[in-house]
């Protein structure tokens, strides 16, 4: 096609709208969400947690995560004779499907979920050369896929591990701690299909929240704590042979 | 002062120069997007868009405004804190068309064990069964409930 000087500035006001639209975006997030009012994180009891794999699941058909990658996942520990330093785990297809039953009973044997720690001081936001990722005002770690390179810089500053590369947008991508749900006073697809209770969000800056309770009277620790990410993934019971 | 007695090209680069940063930032303040840096380095944008996405999963709050009947059957049982869709799967669509979308029926062999399977590393106190044991092939629901699952003594006779 010849694309005349006329053409082309007929095609100006097309293109000038479609840009406006795009600098516009969506405005409102939700109706009665305030974003400061929030500080969300999870608490994972992990003496509750059976391996079912119901939370990956639930991940998976929530969020449209693509076969053979995981928000979430569960990993299943061996530890023999206080080894602590070289545990054995396993976690077939994410533990999507269960597990099978353990190739040695003895010693000690137990499930551990993981899932992005939504760090107030996250390693994976701070590497971002565009601005892509970020920590939203409500404590999520969250990612704007239109502005995502797929540099991958992030995926590699992850210490947990909790990021990869979607295969079909090539940008990067992760757990929101289902922001689509929490906005709307729902639970994430992870908590709301745990059978145990072993998973539950928790929000920090509401006072009636039941996990100022529970960190008062229980023994918890967070992934890594040497790493200074100020994780916000809580885990109870938590085994020292846990990487 | 003859320092400065050639420096009229200095000033015709000091020009470009100044035109070079005034375009800059013309196109600057066009290209970036409005919402960026409203709450930090980020589109702002981006969060109501993230918070856009469709449920799959109701909740189980919203089960129950129409379900009160297996809210009751459940309240006193083991499963009464184990929400609707853990077992029956993803159902905000039924949520909101509770006429054209059914939920499909559920296979108890398969569901049961997914929890129930005996296995080291599940809690000690969690009720597992060797399920090849237990009942030699008969579907789990042939004496059990799944809405309450524990054997009554009357069913048990």
């Amino acid at each position: 096609m010849n694309l005349t000087r006329r053409h082309l500035l007929l095609l100006l006001p097309a293109a000038g709208a479609a840009w406006k639209y795009v600098l516009a975006g969506t405005p409102e997030i939700a109706p009665n969400y305030k974003l400061t009012e929030h500080w969300w994180s999870m608490l994972i009891d992990l003496t509750k947690c059976i391996g079912c794999g119901n939370c990956v699941r639930a991940c998976q058909t929530e969020n449209d995560v693509p076969d053979g990658y995981f928000r979430t996942w569960v990993e299943r520990y061996h530890v023999t004779d206080y080894d602590i330093e070289n545990p054995q785990v396993d976690s077939p297809d994410g533990g999507k499907k269960g597990f099978p039953p353990a190739k040695d009973a003895s010693g000690k044997n137990f499930f551990v979920p993981k899932l992005c720690n939504h760090c107030a001081d996250s390693p994976c936001t701070q590497v971002c050369p565009v601005g892509a990722t970020f920590i939203s005002p409500d404590g999520a770690v969250l990612i704007d896929k239109t502005y995502c390179l797929g540099c991958r810089y992030c995926v590699q500053a992850c210490p947990y591990g909790c990021r990869f590369i979607n295969p079909r947008t090539d940008t990067a991508e992760k757990c929101t701690l289902c922001y689509h749900r929490i906005t709307k006073g729902l639970t994430t697809a992870c908590c709301e299909n745990c059978p145990t209770g072993a998973r539950q969000l928790a929000d920090l800056k509401n006072p009636k929240d039941p996990i100022h309770e529970f960190l008062k009277t229980h023994s918890v620790q967070v992934l890594k704590p040497y790493m200074a990410t100020h994780a916000k993934v809580y885990y109870n019971g938590l085994d020292g042979s846990v990487r | 002062m003859s320092a400065f007695r050639d420096a009229g090209h200095l000033f015709r680069l000091a020009g470009v120069f100044a035109a070079g940063v005034l375009l800059f930032l013309v196109l600057r303040s066009f290209l970036v997007p409005k919402s960026f840096g409203e709450y930090g380095h980020y589109r702002g944008n981006a969060l109501a868009e993230i918070a856009a996405r469709p449920v799959n999963f109701a909740g189980h709050e919203t089960c129950e405004t129409c379900h009160a009947d297996v809210l009751e059957k459940k309240k006193d049982g083991k499963h009464a804190h184990v929400n609707c869709e853990a077992c029956h799967g993803p159902l905000a669509k039924h949520a909101d068309d509770p006429s054209s979308v059914t939920p499909a029926k559920l296979d108890t062999a398969v569901l049961c064990v997914r929890c129930h399977e005996a296995n080291a590393a599940k809690p000690k106190s969690f009720p597992q069964v060797v399920s090849a044991d237990h009942s030699n092939g008969l579907p789990c629901d042939t004496c059990h409930q799944p809405h309450s699952p524990a054997i009554s003594a009357e069913a048990a006779k």
